[in-house]
């Protein structure tokens, strides 16, 4: 078992640890022995352990031992308006290790037109020096164009980045048209990558909000109801076609509403490599708070796509997790602090989106998808951890407690419960959105990297501990079926003798159309678009230039003159 | 029924002054069936029941053991369809004859302007070709070829003053027809504002392009490349997509072409969830499948192009079929657009240029009979209703088209259900050489044809007249469609919250130099308009003030909606709990 990247990972640990008594929940299975670590790794697993001397044990009796959470979404250094999020890899980080999260996967955000590569440089310059948890990062593609190619190919191959996301919102400024979407998802398929999708159609979202602000509203309601959830769904079910037809593997984020979520589910029913991903803001909470008289409180739940206004969405969503329909959850977790929030008082189109749910995913979705007997505990872990780690490729380094997997993990009070609240959280923002939300399960102890992090509500964390966890393409996952399907689908033309019949003339014809994309671009935001431009093709002139034709490849090559069978008669009328 | 004023009446001219007497035939409307008489005079029925009185002289037609049934509405076709300089082989004269011959009395065919061309000079246009040469009654959709906000008049004139109460938008088609999502829920708006229905070619255009590039690079240059560059799901995303703007903007939308069953089941699923859109089915994909696209005889194979193109999936029509019979689908046209082999060829190296269009305005009553009525899918009266009825209601054409009533137009077919006929391009009334219903073998058809009062098919014989077809104005906000939209409207207002105005501190963002683009102030570009050139300098953020427009000018009347003093006392906006 050699994990990707090892060799580079400094060993900042040397802590050794037995943990005693617990029971080991892993996604398959759960079993009662003890586990004992040592630099970091699991080095043994089993009853009467021999270890060194003077190793401090851990008493697990009575609870549970999981892989370390792995939280799969979050924005802790992604700017707004030049504003950085309340809580940054720093705080982020040290919210996640006290709800139990133990790894997290970051979105870098570059400027639309700026190069990834150094986005991602500088997200790792940060992180690196902030994190207090190992990390691995997701790459935005703000702005397509076909020179991001190479950038793509060296983040996959030198960067270890293995998935990639869209916009299909934001309208001119990161949103993607779908011939672009189209394209990098190509691109993605041949890479080995996975493609994620912010999933809501940019240009209804748009024209919405133009009418509502017109109607004078301004307020943070606003928001939901320029968003509403049609929009949601009809950009997941766009993104899923798209992707059939690029035969590459989708990751929908922050799946927030229950129509979205059985777009997904019916996908996967037709046989698609989709995935879908709800957060512990969707899985908890409604949209009913943004009609909130308390501005503050409402400008909190301002996220995209938004809480949904129906109150039967968190409990439907916990449903789907439970039945594999939706895999994973993430928490999305970017936080403004009110007078950030307060850019937009004016205007809700303004208000700096993002919700916390960091320290609080684990919590929730044992107490929502658990304890309500929805799914076991090794469901749990699958859908916190190890459905995380097998997407991603980085099972099962994380995600499984085995010998020579990471020492992460997380001892769980299965018994007990507490409650959210600003006033006891981790994090710097003035509001939780689960304020008062009494959740069952939580984390006794913590151990990150072989090191307790959490013990006795303490929180002992490191600055810049964390680690970059590369991660590799292709992951087996995901990519054993997109490679069979790749063989498969070929498609292959109709051996045919040459068409010997007449051919109506065309070219003396003055109103053409042509059928080459050429002249009028789609609205991608990243070339500029000619408007209305004369369409030369029409015009009798002769170009040197491209031809209607240029696109037609290798047409003479292809003609089979004595196709198997003999040469069938073309121009007959039956 | 003389209180019932029609719209347009008074412009028609009287051409007829045939009488007629209908006997002993059974009348079948959408709602019921009985046994009466027909005296039809001047074109308009005048009289339905047993032992009229009527006029000496009036010629008898014996219909004892026959049906008589409204004459069918083709609502799609595309007669004289001009692509790249070549006009489809049916023009108005052999697409009406063969409409007739098949028992269909009234079309309403597309208007395609040229993008960026006046679309009132191209409806004059399709006015003057259809006037001088169809030979039944007509109306026109306009299609919207290319969208911006001048064409909100010439929409305006075209529903006030020229009868038109139907637009297409083309999702596919891209950098020809095809329009973006904010276009196309900007000419929903409009077009709801007019009260005309939204019509919509659905298929994403984006992804056709992106299929049809790879598919030639693979070497496939023949007419199977045209549907393997079109899979059904690209159809089908399309028409959820118009469903989710129409929704939106509240505007009645109608699909045309439902070419495949997930299509047809986004439909069906829509309606369910109370959206007010329809689906039209058309001959070709009720009839036939996508398999003849793979034929080695490339002429047969080029015949069958048409986009959404037939689906491969050969269970396909039986579904349609059946969905027509459920009312999850409604109307059924023909999308008649037929090109003969040599203007087909065109594109005999390359599948993209081949041009689009089958044939169907003849068999479409007869294929209906035969695959719904035959098979125990549908009685005679949903038979009516998908063939004839529901589309004059869609289009504000009821009762006058679509019914058999006292004041009707004599638009009347004597059916029998018995005829068989094997549809063959070699006895068909069409000027191409291909029909793509070759040798298939159909029951029911029409014995005679009455159009305008007048028999123009008796015995097997067509007596047309050339011109002899009224253009039939249709007006806007059709009951059937608008009565449940203008309900939504006064329903659907959105309200805000009375809250008091934020006092608490607000984070200082115009020092800040990075240069995220705010939403509004970046420029909402549609592609006729420029769209921003590369990373534009947001000079809202600089410390310049300027005196145009300002960054809050989209905030309306903002003091005069706040309520200062709530009922119930200032809400204490800054507190925590």
């Amino acid at each position: 078992m050699s994990f990707q990247g090892k060799k580079n990972i400094p060993r900042l640990t040397s802590d050794r640890l037995i943990i005693k008594g617990g029971k080991i929940v892993n996604d398959d299975q759960s079993f009662y022995a003890d586990i004992y670590i040592e630099d970091g790794f699991i080095k043994q697993i089993g009853e009467n352990l021999i270890v060194p001397g003077g190793v401090k044990s851990v008493d697990a009796y009575g609870h549970i031992v999981i892989p370390g959470g792995i939280d799969v979404n979050t924005s802790l250094q992604a700017p707004h308006l030049g504003m950085n999020p309340a809580d940054d890899f720093y705080h982020g980080t040290r919210a996640a290790l006290a709800g139990g999260t133990t790894m997290i996967i970051d979105h870098v955000l570059p400027e639309p037109g700026s190069s990834l590569l150094a986005a991602y440089d500088q997200w790792r310059d940060i992180a690196d020096v902030r994190s207090c948890c190992d990390y691995s990062l997701h790459m935005d593609i703000t702005r397509w164009h076909e020179g991001l190619t190479e950038e793509v190919e060296a983040l996959v191959k030198d960067k270890g980045v293995n998935s990639f996301l869209l916009f299909m919102a934001y309208k001119d400024k990161y949103q993607s048209s779908d011939s672009q979407i189209y394209e990098v998802f190509g691109l993605l398929r041949d890479m080995g990558a996975i493609a994620q999708v912010h999933a809501e159609n940019g240009d209804i979202v748009e024209e919405e909000q133009k009418r509502i602000l017109e109607l004078g509203i301004t307020g943070p309601e606003g928001h939901v109801l320029s968003h509403p959830e049609e929009v949601e769904t009809e950009a997941v079910y766009r993104a899923i076609t798209i992707a059939k037809q690029a035969n590459c593997p989708l990751y929908i984020t922050k799946v927030m509403s229950r129509q979205a979520a059985d777009v997904i589910a019916k996908a996967r029913k037709k046989g698609m490599v989709v995935f879908g991903e709800p957060i512990a803001a969707s899985l908890a909470m409604d949209g009913s708070h943004y009609w909130s008289k308390n501005w503050a409180e409402a400008a909190a739940f301002v996220m995209s796509p938004p809480l949904s206004q129906d109150p039967s969405t968190p409990e439907y969503l916990n449903s789907l997790l439970a039945c594999g329909d939706l895999q994973v959850t993430g928490s999305a977790h970017s936080t403004f602090s009110t007078a950030q929030k307060a850019v937009g008082k004016d205007n809700f189109t303004l208000i700096p989106e993002g919700t916390n749910g960091i320290e609080e995913r684990m919590s929730v979705v044992w107490d929502k998808a658990v304890a309500t007997g929805k799914m076991d505990e090794n469901e749990f872990v699958a859908v916190t951890s190890t459905n995380a780690a097998k997407l991603f490729n980085l099972y099962p380094r994380k995600g499984r407690i085995a010998v020579g997997s990471d020492a992460d993990l997380v001892i769980w009070n299965t018994k007990e419960a507490r409650t959210f609240s600003a006033a006891t959280h981790n994090l710097t923002v003035e509001l939780n959105i689960f304020e008062g939300m009494e959740c069952r399960g939580y984390p006794e102890v913590v151990i990150s990297q072989g090191r307790i992090v959490l013990e006795g509500g303490q929180l002992n964390v490191t600055e810049g501990l964390g680690r970059f966890i590369p991660r590799k393409a292709f992951p087996d996952y995901v990519y054993k079926r997109i490679k069979a399907r790749s063989r498969m689908a070929d498609a292959r033309g109709v051996p045919r003798g040459n068409y010997d019949g007449p051919v109506h003339d065309v070219i003396s014809a003055t109103k053409s159309m042509p059928s080459t994309p050429t002249t009028r671009g789609p609205p991608c935001p990243g070339k500029t678009v000619l408007a209305a431009g004369r369409n030369l093709h029409q015009s009798g002139f002769t170009l040197s230039g491209n031809q209607m034709d240029d696109h037609i490849p290798r047409r003479t090559a292809q003609r089979i003159v004595a196709p198997p069978g003999g040469r069938s008669n073309i121009t007959s009328l039956s | 029924m003389s209180g019932i004023g029609y719209q347009g009446k008074k412009n028609i001219p009287r051409i007829t002054s045939d009488r007629l007497l209908i006997k002993g035939g059974k009348i079948v409307n959408d709602d019921q069936s009985f046994l009466a008489d027909i005296y039809i005079e001047d074109g308009v029925i005048k009289q339905i029941g047993e032992n009229l009185i009527v006029p000496g002289g009036v010629k008898i037609i014996d219909a004892h053991g026959r049906m008589v049934i409204p004459g069918g509405i083709d609502v799609h076709t595309r007669f004289q369809m001009p692509d790249r300089g070549m006009t489809s082989a049916d023009d108005f004269y052999q697409g009406t004859r063969a409409a007739l011959a098949g028992g269909t009395t009234m079309i309403i065919d597309h208007v395609v302007p040229e993008p960026g061309s006046s679309l009132v000079a191209a409806f004059n246009q399709w006015r003057e070709w259809a006037d001088g040469k169809s030979c039944c009654d007509y109306s026109l959709h306009v299609d919207i070829t290319e969208w911006h906000k001048g064409l909100q008049e010439e929409m305006e004139a075209l529903v006030k003053d020229h009868g038109v109460n139907s637009f297409l938008i083309y999702l596919a088609y891209k950098d020809v027809f095809q329009i973006s999502d904010a276009q196309m829920y900007e000419v929903f708006s409009v077009i709801r504002d007019l009260g005309a229905i939204a019509q919509v070619h659905a298929e994403n255009g984006d992804i056709i392009a992106e299929e049809q590039k790879r598919i030639l690079e693979l070497g496939i240059t023949g007419p199977e490349g045209h549907v393997l560059s079109r899979p059904e799901e690209v159809e089908a995303e399309a028409v959820n997509r118009a469903i989710t703007v129409a929704n939106q903007t509240n505007c009645p939308l109608y699909v045309t072409k439902v070419m495949s069953k997930s299509a047809a089941d986004v439909i069906a699923q829509a309606r369910k969830k109370g959206t007010v859109v329809y689906g039209e089915p058309i001959s070709a994909s009720l009839g036939t499948d996508g398999t003849h696209y793979w034929s080695k005889n490339w002429a047969k194979a080029a015949a069958f192009i048409t986009s959404p193109p037939l689906s491969p999936d050969p269970t396909t029509p039986d579904y349609l079929n059946s969905l027509l019979a459920c009312g999850d689908l409604q109307v059924t046209g023909s999308a008649h657009c037929t090109f003969n082999t040599a203007q087909r060829a065109v594109g005999k190296d390359d599948f993209s240029l081949i041009p689009e269009g089958t044939n169907g305005t003849e068999e479409r009553m007869s294929l209906i009979w035969d695959k719904c009525v035959v098979t125990g899918k549908m009685d005679e009266n949903q038979f009516v209703s998908v063939t004839s009825t529901n589309a004059a209601k869609i289009f504000n054409l009821y009762p006058r088209k679509g019914r058999i009533a006292v004041g009707s137009d004599a638009d009347l077919v004597l059916w029998d259900p018995d005829i068989t006929k094997i549809i063959s391009a070699k006895s068909h009334n069409l000027a191409v050489e291909y029909n793509i219903f070759e040798g298939l073998e159909v029951r029911g058809g029409p014995l005679v044809v009455i159009s305008q009062g007048k028999m123009v098919l008796e015995e097997g014989t067509l007596h047309v007249t050339e011109g002899s077809g009224r253009y039939v104005v249709r007006k806007p906000f059709p009951d059937n469609v608008y009565k449940r939209i203008k309900a939504r409207s006064r329903l659907a207002e959105l309200r805000g919250v009375p809250r008091g105005l934020y006092d608490g501190p607000v984070c200082e963002v115009t020092a800040v130099t990075p240069k995220v683009m705010t939403p509004v102030t970046s420029k909402k570009s549609s592609p006729v308009k420029l769209s921003a050139a590369q990373p534009v300098r947001n000079l809202h953020q600089s410390g310049f003030s300027l005196s145009g427009a300002q960054v809050d000018d989209n905030l309306p009347r903002r003091t005069t909606q706040r309520i200062v003093a709530p009922p119930g006392g200032r809400a204490n906006i800054t507190s925590l709990g």
